[in-house]
This record gives C-alpha cells, structure tokens and sequence, in this order.
C-alpha cells in the first residue's frame, strides 16, 4: 500500500473514530465464499447469523445491528483485502467477521489496526493468524486443535506406521506439524509424508505410493469441499481399505453434506473434529430447529453455521460492551475470557491467544435411520489451540 | 520395476480420460477451425444429467451414459442453431474465443443456479466398483472401464473419418467448403453433424471420466486449459495425435504425482513445454 492510500485509510479511520457515536445503525461485514464451489459454507455463515438475530433480534444496548455480505470466493489474498477496504471505507463497518480462507484473513489483518475494526474469524483454521493482530478473535477452531487427539487416538487404535496426506497450504502443513509431533512424541512412526497440491483431483498415485510405504494407517486432511470425495474414494478403490489400512482424519474430510455422496463405502471412516450435526444437547437441537425454522436444510448444515452463530454472539457482545461506540480495545476486552454452552458444547474465548476453547470429539460414520452421520465416540475436553499454546 | 508397474495402469487411464473428452474438441478445431472453449461445458452437462439419471430417475449406467450423450447433444441443439452456424470456419477466432467463453459462463452460471455448488456424484454399478487385482497391484475396476471406453472411441473415429462416406463428406467440406457445395454436398449439414458428433463425445467423456475430474458447476473452466493442451500437443484434428498427447501427458502427470505430488501439475506442463518446442504443430498435427 502507497503512503497516499495509507493516509486515505488512516483519515477514514480518524473519522470513523470521531463519528463513532453518532451512527444508530451498526453495520457489520461479513465477508464469506457466497459463490463458487465452497458456497455451501458461505451459506452457512448467512444460516448461523440468521439464526442468531431471529433468536436475540436485530437490536443491541439501542443500536440497529446490519450484516453487509461480501463474497470472497476463493483463496484470493488481494481481492479480500480489497472487499474489507471497501466494507471499512465505504460501508463504515464497525466489525468484521467471517473469512473461510487461511490466505485471505491474513491479508486483511494489518487493517484492523489502523481502521480500529475488531475481526471476528469464523472459520480460517491456521494458528497464527490471532497473531496477526490483537483485534483478532476466532470462533472456529485450528488444524491444530483438531489434530492433536486425532495422533492420540491413532495411537490409543494400535496405529504403529502412520502415512500422512495434507493438501499442500497453510492448514496442511499446520496439520501435519501437529501429528508428526504428537504421534512420535506418542512412540508411533510417521513413514511417509505427502503434501497434494490443492488443485489434485486423481488420487490414485497418492494411494499407491503410500500403500508401498507399509503404513497401517492413513492421516488427512483436505480442506471441505470437492476433493475430499475424490480421496475418500480413491482410499477406497484402490484396494487400501479392503487392505487393512485406517482412515483418519480431520472432520473438514467427512463433512455432512458429503457423507450421501461418499456413501456406505464410509462407514467406519474415523475423525476428530469440534462439532458433528448428530451432537446430542438441547442447545444443538434448538439450534437445528431455528435453523430450519429460517428456511435452513438440516442437509445443508456445516461447521460454519455454528462458528457464524456464535461469531455473532461475540459482536453482540462487543456492541453492548461499547454502547455502540467504536471502541475496539473495549470490545476485544469485552469479549476476553467469555464461557457460554455453544451448539457444539461448552467453550470459552482464551484471554490470551483469542482463540475458542473447546471440546473435540473423536466420530466415527455410522448409518442411523438410514442416513449416514458423524457419531460421537468420545471427548476430549475444553482444548486450546495446541499451534499458540506452546 | 514394481513402481513402473504400479504407475502404468493408472497414467493409461487418466491419458483415456483426457483422449474421450480432448477428441471432440480436436475434431471442432482441427476439422471445423473452430475454437470451441465451450467444450468443457458440454462435458460438463453431460456428467450432470448422468448424475441426475442415476440419482433421482434410477436408471442403470449404460442407460444414464445414452442419457447424458444424447440429452447434451439436443441441449445443444439451439446453441449450434443461433450461434456457431456463424462462426465455422469463416469468423475471426477473436470472435469464437468471445463467443464460446461467453457460453461457458452462460453454462457455468445455470449449472450452479440448477444444481447447487457442491460437487455431483455419478454412483458406479457394482461391476465397475471397488478394486480389481491386476495381479501385481489393485486398480479400481472403473479405471480398466475406462482404458475400454478409450480404446473403442478411438478406433470407431477413425474408422468413422478415414473410411466412410461421412468422413470423405467431411473432409471434403473442411477442404474447400464451395468447391464441395458445388459437387452436392450439403456442407451445412456435414458441419452440425459433426458439431453434434464432437459434443456427445464431450458428454461421454465428461461421465465416464467423472471419477478422475469430478462433476462441479467450475468444471468447464478447471480443466479447459488441459483439453487444449492436449489437442495443442496432439495436432488439432488428428484421431491418433490426440491419442498419442493423451497417453503423453497422462504418463508424464501421474508419474510426477507419484514421484514428486509436491509439485502439483509441474511435470504435466514440462511435458508439454518440450513436446511443443520439438514438434511445432502438435504429434500429429499439419502445418495450415
């Protein structure tokens, strides 16, 4: 950025600052992947903050709260820097708050600062990015998080050689770091370690190359999304399955709305993750129906509902905290330490990292009423970002 | 040598993939100089109403597969009829370029407004699935499905352009349109004819491929840039040059996944980068 933008953005912030009070219409911009191929969990950010508003109303300490989409479409760093500019410039949000891809949130924190607009991160699972700026807090979860039981369970199954395949970005890496440290710390061997380039749509020499490394077992992890049936099926279709080599992953592989298209060949497939549809509480349950009550598909429902929902329960909050005032300091603090029961189960924000605490589940796919689902095996409670808290 | 082996089976069936799908598009360019980027669309409406047949009508897969083939070629049916009638041969390819990336989208865009984001399953029959054992190594019983489908597209093509009426037809009326005319020979119908020949084939590919490029509404834009470079490297127009780049490509890609999978799509575009510098006109290309 020029000196001369700089100063643009620096003046929109002074008088954003100084008009601060005046607006009673708190404009809130959400920045998500409303079309394309990852659209579903777009969709699902709209279907979690719908849900929150119906259930809480649209009006906050006497202030009008408004939720402005942008659509981010695909891992493109500049292009959302770009959208938050625009959100903060023109639109004159007070907060921002989504982002699905790891590249595209990074891009837009060193604005935060200057703008003095808090960012509530919705689903971009990379560690660092709390880093980035102290006005960052994160309501989805980390590869790190979600990572670190799935090498204890390998373990704990009887897993001795492990072969891992990540897609080759961010959160991959992240998710490889996390099971080769744990797994070995564990006593496991990790024989092999392919990274797959995000565009790879044939599997097929990936299994083969790890069915010669005599692993027992295979760890992934694939953003949600297309791929990940391509993987499970070439997993599958290439004999590893009927071969004796376990399937583990991360949730992001299993999500709901791809279990029809995986089908029966998944069951039995193992991942840990942060929140299954199938979570049995009351407040996933009345979650679900004022889902569904919104004009939601329960076949539809992802994690990024549930991060886009309670996401909009730390703005509210932050608002309150402020009185609407742009006061990001105030709000951030605010928000700091904050425990609620969540559709997911209980969490809290750490004071320290901004991260969300909470629970990871250890699912297995398993057919219930004739419908395949994500069924909850075990807990492992209240983790931290095991990537920030070293 | 096990990893020679192991490598083969699945570079012959990914080369098969491209070859069903790259051949029409070869035939629209080399045959009719038209430069069609619509054709992965094509492909892609056929892998759609192959899912749809199989998921919601029930149909069985070869009935789903004459479906998708015939359902795509009468979709597009009004495209031939309003637009590429004015753009065989005679227009600029600045005006091809515009006009079929202009359908592409058009597709794209209903596809993703019909049929939703997500990507589209084409469920196997029980034949097809699962793993079969070469032997020496397991392969997924699909993938020797598809290595047949090649093999038969292209020996029925050559058959069809080297050695029948049709083809002589055709070769006439890609050679010297008037003179054709003037020796009775609908030139017209030749050309729709073939266009319509070209995008079943776009549709048979687009199915019987779906499991190594998976059916999604970005589908016609993600693997374009491939088809051309297939039909770039073959010779546009050429049934055994497609073929050959095909089988080419497909070796040089799967065997850099396998080697190197960090290095994504390097050694596909390597591939390419060399056989162009040698052979300028593609394998089997002419010089026009």
């Amino acid at each position: 950025m020029g000196w001369g933008l700089r100063s643009v953005y620096a003046l929109a912030a002074v008088s954003l600052i100084a008009t601060g009070a005046r607006a009673d219409t708190i404009k809130v911009g959400v920045i998500g992947t409303m079309s394309g191929p990852y659209a579903l969990f777009g969709k699902n950010y709209k279907m979690g903050i719908d849900a929150w508003v119906a259930e809480h109303g649209n009006k906050v300490a006497g202030h009008t709260v408004e939720f402005v989409y942008r659509d981010e479409v695909s891992p493109n760093p500049a292009q959302s820097k770009a959208l938050a500019q625009e959100l903060i410039v023109k639109e004159k949000v007070q907060y921002l708050a989504g982002l699905y891809f790891t590249p595209n949130a990074m891009a837009v924190a060193p604005l935060l600062q200057e703008a003095k607009v808090p960012m509530v991160v919705m689903n971009a699972a990379t560690s660092s990015i709390t880093e980035k700026s102290p006005y960052i807090v994160r309501t989805s979860f980390t590869m790190f998080q979600n990572t670190v039981p799935a090498a204890k369970v390998a373990k704990a199954k009887g897993a001795t050689k492990v072969a891992i395949a990540v897609s080759d970005y961010g959160p991959g890496i992240d998710a490889e770091t996390a099971f080769k440290k744990t797994f070995e710390a564990e006593g496991g061997k990790v024989v092999e370690a392919v990274r797959m380039p995000l565009s790879t749509t044939d599997f097929g020499p990936i299994m083969q190359r790890i069915k010669n490394s005599g692993a027992d077992m295979i760890f992934t992890f694939l953003p949600a999304g297309p791929p990940t049936l391509g993987f499970v099926k070439a997993y599958i279709d290439n004999g590893l399955k009927a071969g004796g080599v376990k399937l583990m992953s991360t949730g992001d592989v299993v999500t709901e709305p791809d279990l029809p298209n995986i089908g029966e060949a998944g069951l039995g497939i193992l991942s840990t993750y942060h929140y299954a549809v199938s979570h049995d509480s009351p407040e996933n349950k009345a979650f679900l129906a004022q889902l569904q009550k919104g004009g939601a598909k329960l076949d539809e429902v992802t994690m990024t509902s549930v991060a886009a929902y309670d996401g909009a329960r730390l703005i509210y909050k932050m608002i309150e905290a402020t009185s609407g005032k742009s006061d990001p300091d105030k709000a951030i603090a605010a928000v700091k330490g904050m425990e609620w029961v969540s559709p997911r189960g209980p969490v809290s924000i750490d004071p320290d990292t901004r991260h969300i605490t909470q629970n990871v589940y250890l699912r297995e796919v398993e057919k219930v009423d004739g419908k395949l689902i994500n069924k909850e095996l075990e807990t492992f409670k209240a983790q931290p970002d095991w990537g920030l808290a070293k | 040598m096990q990893t020679v082996l192991g490598i083969l089976p699945d570079a012959l069936a990914y080369g098969m993939v491209l070859f069903t799908i790259s051949i029409g598009l070869s035939i629209m360019m080399g045959l009719m100089r038209v430069v069609n980027l619509a054709h992965g669309a094509f492909a892609m409406i056929g892998g759609y109403l192959a899912s749809f047949a199989l998921v919601s009508l029930g149909v069985s897969y070869p009935v789903a597969i004459l479906i998708a083939v015939i359902g795509t070629v009468i979709v597009s049916v009004p495209f031939e009829f309003l637009l590429y009638r004015r753009i065989y041969r005679r227009s600029d390819e600045l005006t091809q370029i515009l006009l079929t990336i202009g359908i592409t989208f058009f597709i794209v865009g209903i596809a993703n407004y019909i049929f939703g984001p997500t990507s589209k399953p084409i469920p196997l029959p029980e034949l097809l699935k699962g793993p079969f054992d070469l032997g020496f190594r397991m392969i997924p019983a699909h993938r020797l499905f598809v290595i047949g489908c090649g093999v038969v597209t292209a020996v029925a093509l050559w058959l069809l352009i080297e050695k029948t009426e049709f083809g002589v037809r055709l070769r006439a009326a890609v050679d010297n349109g008037d003179m054709a005319e003037a020796l009775g020979i609908r030139t017209q119908v030749v050309y729709s004819a073939t266009f319509a020949l070209a995008v079943g084939l776009a549709a048979f590919g687009g199915v019987v491929g779906a499991e190594l490029l998976p059916v999604e509404p970005f589908y016609a834009l993600r693997y374009m840039v491939t088809f051309l470079v297939v039909v770039s490297v073959g010779g546009a127009g050429s049934v055994t040059g497609a073929l050959a780049a095909s089988l080419l490509l497909g070796l040089a890609d799967t065997t850099g996944k396998y080697l190197a999978p960090e290095f994504g799509e390097f050694f596909f575009y390597v591939a390419v980068i060399v056989i162009v510098y040698i052979f300028p006109h593609g394998l089997f290309g002419r010089a026009h």
